[in-house]
């Protein structure tokens, strides 16, 4: 009896009840040869004593960010996470509540998705957010969906230059169906524009850009965007959101479809999931979003109210016509993420993103000064840059590790030409201090 | 009762310092910056208060009993959020050295291991990240499974049943697919006569859900994906049901070929209003090339990424899947081990059949004797005699201190009102529950307006959501430039249809 609540008397007074002799009885529709063979071979159960400590020691195997600065970013992020957001977002009453179809059960959990989706008008200057996706990769894929439906083309033109993350999983998502992704090379870390416009024509439905892109550096966005708008193919935006404290929003350069993953608004790395796709965009797009979406209405005596709303362009009405499969969203971490915006305020994010801008500069000049270190590319950048450096990343990391340091990302894995370079990152967490240790560790 | 939005709380100059000040010299900005940063501006203390007011406006599985069917709305134990919370698991990054996570690696290979064992199948991926993605990563790997084998281009057509979840065509139109679906006969079964013609050398897969949407165990799944195998295709399960048959039947053993896990409803990882959750999939040695990358395997006493998976449909996920998720169903099976297993689907069965019982009679039923995990009953008599709705009786339980069963789901079932109660309830709340439902059978038929304008307890009366998709407002503004309806921005809805669906 783990946390099953029926005592042996209700038992026997339920099967009383039923008109059956035991719970045997209520498995007699499925065949015995079936059953027979149904026994499970996971163990024994543990007490919560025992799980405890078994999932302690397996804890304490891998290297927290308690334990070691980490320079390590790359799509994930170390930002400091305000007590207030765990605790908020840990409350039963949110944690343990299901999708709000029933609106009038759920007005709190639909009252803060609709404060989440205009955080993030807000914080991108776009016209609607959706309730959000399952990640930043995800929600990139199905704005290639949307862009399809929106222009009836299917072509696209997607940078080296953006995440090879949410590449692959693009590339997961379009396999087998007649669309043909081009990928547009990069010069000195950033888009070459030349290539790009050379490929753009009036049958590409979309052009994705980065910003920063995977290598931390800025992309001409305003001329990327006006290019992809002259050939009437969308601009979709992958932005940082915490680069938005500093940097103009997707909303600023008319991008039309803005994804991210949203991990670094008040959400724990764990080891890379749970985060929040972020997804927005024009208003006149909203019967092709995907996922879900919450509106205002108003209840028989005229009171104010929230609900679900365009539920015909969802799976379990539309079926197979629906606009994506999708149907969960985040929405936990849709409320931490909320939870971190209005905690840090306007100003508390414009300083996140200043300190984190600063503290990779000074990273970048101080590791630039080692012997055999030099930054790989001279395009401005946010809070991650590229660094050469003299032996494989996995050596430099495996020194750095050495004195509580979790080095950079090996863009070799995803870049033969970027062999021997290392992406590291700085959040505004890195103290002068650490950065110090980076720079005399190498 | 109306609580104030986020926005109209901001009391401009309001400012929470969390960080230390800057101990690095300024950098020039080499960029332009941003202008205006539209947040709301609100001090700690009215935020916690504003949060805290908005969670008392939800049912939740802590404070309500929550029989969402389909749903498996079980109680969530406190262990699993205490371990996802140590910083051992939550503070690591996905990009760090494996020898630096060896813990988090050993907790997706155990996952993989023990969720194959469940399913009576070889090979099991933690990476999908919902139920859909499950659908999406099975569906992919059937396609891949039949291009190795020549026959890619032939087989373009899924066949599913009519009560399966709508995610189930849905997911097979984003693989490119066609769908057939054929008919449940009147028990609520695959009718297997409808299955024989509909099957062909066309078709891919058949998708399953067993048990089925009705709560019904598919007495024909032998015979079933044995028909599917003679013509080539293969047998996908959508696992939403699991809890019904934990440790009473291995789906690998019906004859399935691929399922998924929602481990949000059978493994406790709370629902989160809507997620995140994971979808882990299990598959059949034959489909195992074909699994997402990259794959966690072991290797004398390390645990390893595997990347080199030529045939591999790909991945799925920025990084390995929601393994957040995925650690807390583990903690979650672990507490319970094999015995705890087979327990749980003991007692929730036991649970669904007792209200079914109960029941029976005064709602028309649409089980004709056991049900599995959930029961579907039917207000169309309430509705014939007294103009009562199923809608209308979901709108009334909350009014008794009880969330709503899944309504209108399955469609095959006219005024479904489908109930799954798990294994966490005691049979005192149970009770509750029938004696709410029988006197709202009386009120139907003594005083049904009462129904018809239900709730009258919770912080909004019924909520008019044609409006909402008529008069689209989904971001607020600030006054002066208000776009709701009055101001004139009416959206070229669809009728929505009130569907209270399930997944």
């Amino acid at each position: 009896m783990t946390y099953t609540a029926l005592t042996e008397h209700d038992k026997a007074e339920m099967l009383r009840t039923i008109g059956v002799a035991s719970i045997d009885d209520l498995f007699a529709d499925i065949p015995a040869a079936l059953r027979q063979h149904a026994k499970l071979d996971i163990g024994a159960p543990l007490s919560e004593l025992e799980v405890r400590r078994k999932m302690n020691s397996l804890a304490a195997r891998n290297v927290n960010f308690d334990q070691a600065a980490s320079f390590l970013g790359a799509g994930m992020y170390d930002h400091y996470i305000p007590a207030v957001v765990p605790a908020i977002a840990s409350r039963g009453e949110f944690a343990t509540a299901y999708t709000p179809y029933q609106a009038e059960t759920s007005q709190g959990t639909l009252q803060v998705i609709y404060e989440f989706q205009t955080l993030l008008c807000q914080l991108t200057g776009m016209e609607m957010a959706n309730a959000s996706l399952y990640d930043g990769a995800t929600a990139l894929a199905e704005a290639l969906f949307m862009a399809m439906a929106v222009t009836k083309r299917s072509r696209f033109l997607v940078p080296r230059a953006v995440s090879p993350f949410y590449r692959r999983v693009v590339n997961t998502y379009m396999q087998g169906l007649p669309v043909a992704i081009e990928e547009i090379p990069f010069a000195d870390g950033i888009t070459d524009a030349e290539q790009l416009t050379s490929r753009l024509s009036k049958d590409v439905a979309a052009v994705v850009v980065q910003q920063p892109n995977f290598f931390g550096c800025l992309e001409d966005v305003q001329a990327i965007g006006e290019a992809a708008h002259a050939q009437g193919a969308l601009l979709i935006s992958v932005f940082n959101p915490v680069s938005l404290g500093l940097l103009p929003p997707p909303g600023s350069y008319e991008a039309d479809i803005a994804v991210a993953e949203g991990q670094s608004l008040g959400i724990a790395a764990q080891f890379g999931g749970p985060g929040v796709g972020l997804f927005c965009c024009r208003k006149k797009f909203a019967r092709f979003a995907p996922g879900r979406l919450v509106g205002t209405t108003t209840d028989e005596q005229g009171r104010e109210g929230f609900t679900l709303t365009l539920q015909t362009r969802e799976q379990h009405i539309r079926r197979e016509k629906a606009t994506s499969n999708i149907c969960t969203n985040q929405a936990l971490c849709a409320l931490m993420a909320s939870i971190y915006l209005s905690a840090m305020g306007p100003q508390g994010l414009k300083n996140c993103a200043e300190q984190s801008y600063h503290k990779a500069h000074y990273a970048a000049k101080a590791v630039a000064k080692s012997k055999g270190y030099e930054l790989a590319f001279k395009a401005p950048f946010f809070h991650e840059f590229a660094v050469r450096v003299p032996s494989s990343v996995a050596e430099v990391n495996q020194r750095l590790l050495e004195k509580s340091i979790i080095g950079g990302y090996d863009l070799g894995r995803d870049y033969p030409e970027l062999e021997n370079v290392m992406l590291l990152c700085c959040t505004e967490k890195r103290t002068r201090e650490e950065i110090d240790l980076l720079a005399n560790a190498l | 009762m109306l609580e104030p939005l986020l926005f109209e709380l901001s009391d401009p100059g309001q400012y929470n310092d969390y960080l230390p000040a800057l101990d690095v010299p300024e950098a020039k900005l080499d960029m332009p910056a941003r202008a205006a940063l539209p947040l709301p501006e609100v001090d700690e203390h009215t935020l916690v208060r504003h949060y805290t007011r908005l969670s008392h406006k939800n049912f939740s599985i802590d404070t309500e009993f929550y029989p969402l069917g389909s749903c498996t709305m079980k109680y969530n134990p406190k262990i699993n959020e205490v371990v996802a919370s140590m910083p051992g698991f939550a503070l690591a990054h996905p990009l760090q050295d494996e020898s630096t996570v060896q813990g988090w690696l050993e907790v997706l290979y155990e996952a993989q291991r023990i969720l194959a064992e469940v399913a009576g199948l070889d090979a099991a991926t933690v990476q999908p990240l919902a139920g859909a993605q499950g659908e999406f990563c099975g569906l992919l790997m059937i396609r891949a499974y039949h291009e190795s084998r020549g026959e890619g281009k032939a087989r373009t057509r899924i066949v599913v049943p009519d009560s399966a979840h709508g995610t189930n065509p849905a997911s097979a139109a984003r693989c490119g697919f066609t769908v057939t679906q054929v008919a449940s006969d009147e028990h609520g079964c695959v009718d297997m006569a409808h299955m024989r013609e509909a099957m062909g050398p066309d078709v891919a897969a058949v998708m399953i859900t067993n048990p089925n949407t009705l709560g019904v165990f598919e007495k024909d799944i032998e015979k079933l994906t044995a028909l599917a195998h003679e013509h080539g295709a293969l047998v996908y399960m959508d696992g939403a049901n699991m809890n019904a048959i934990l440790g009473q039947v291995k789906p690998g053993d019906t004859g399935v070929d691929v399922m998924h896990f929602n481990v949000h409803k059978t493994f406790s990882t709370p629902h989160g209003g809507g997620g995140p959750g994971a979808g882990p999939v299990a598959v059949r040695k034959i489909l195992e090339p074909f699994l997402p990358t990259p794959y966690v395997v072991k290797q004398g006493d390390r645990f390893t990424f595997d990347y080199d998976r030529p045939q591999s449909v790909g991945a799925l996920h920025g990084y390995w899947g929601n393994s957040g998720i995925v650690l807390r169903a583990l903690t979650y099976i672990l507490r319970h081990g094999s015995s705890g297993l087979q327990e749980i689907s003991e007692n929730a069965v036991l649970a669904a059949n007792y209200i079914l019982a109960r029941l029976r009679g005064v709602y028309a039923t649409a089980n004709e004797n056991i049900c599995k995990h959930e029961c579907v009953l039917s207000a169309s008599e309430l509705r014939a005699k007294y103009g009562v709705s199923a809608w209308d009786i979901a709108k009334r339980l909350p009014d008794y201190g009880f969330h709503a069963p899944t309504v209108y789901f399955p469609t095959i079932v006219k005024e479904s009102l489908m109930i799954e109660p798990t294994e966490t309830e005691t049979k005192v709340t149970l009770d509750a529950f029938c004696d709410a439902m029988l006197k709202i059978a009386e009120e139907a038929a003594s005083d049904p307006d009462l129904l018809h304008h239900a709730p009258h307890t919770m912080p909004v009366g019924r909520l008019d959501e044609a409006n909402a998709a008529r008069c689209l407002n989904l971001c607020w503004a600030a006054p002066e430039n208000d776009s709701s309806c009055q101001n004139g921005t009416p959206h070229d809805a669809h009728r929505e249809v009130p569907q209270a669906s399930t997944y």
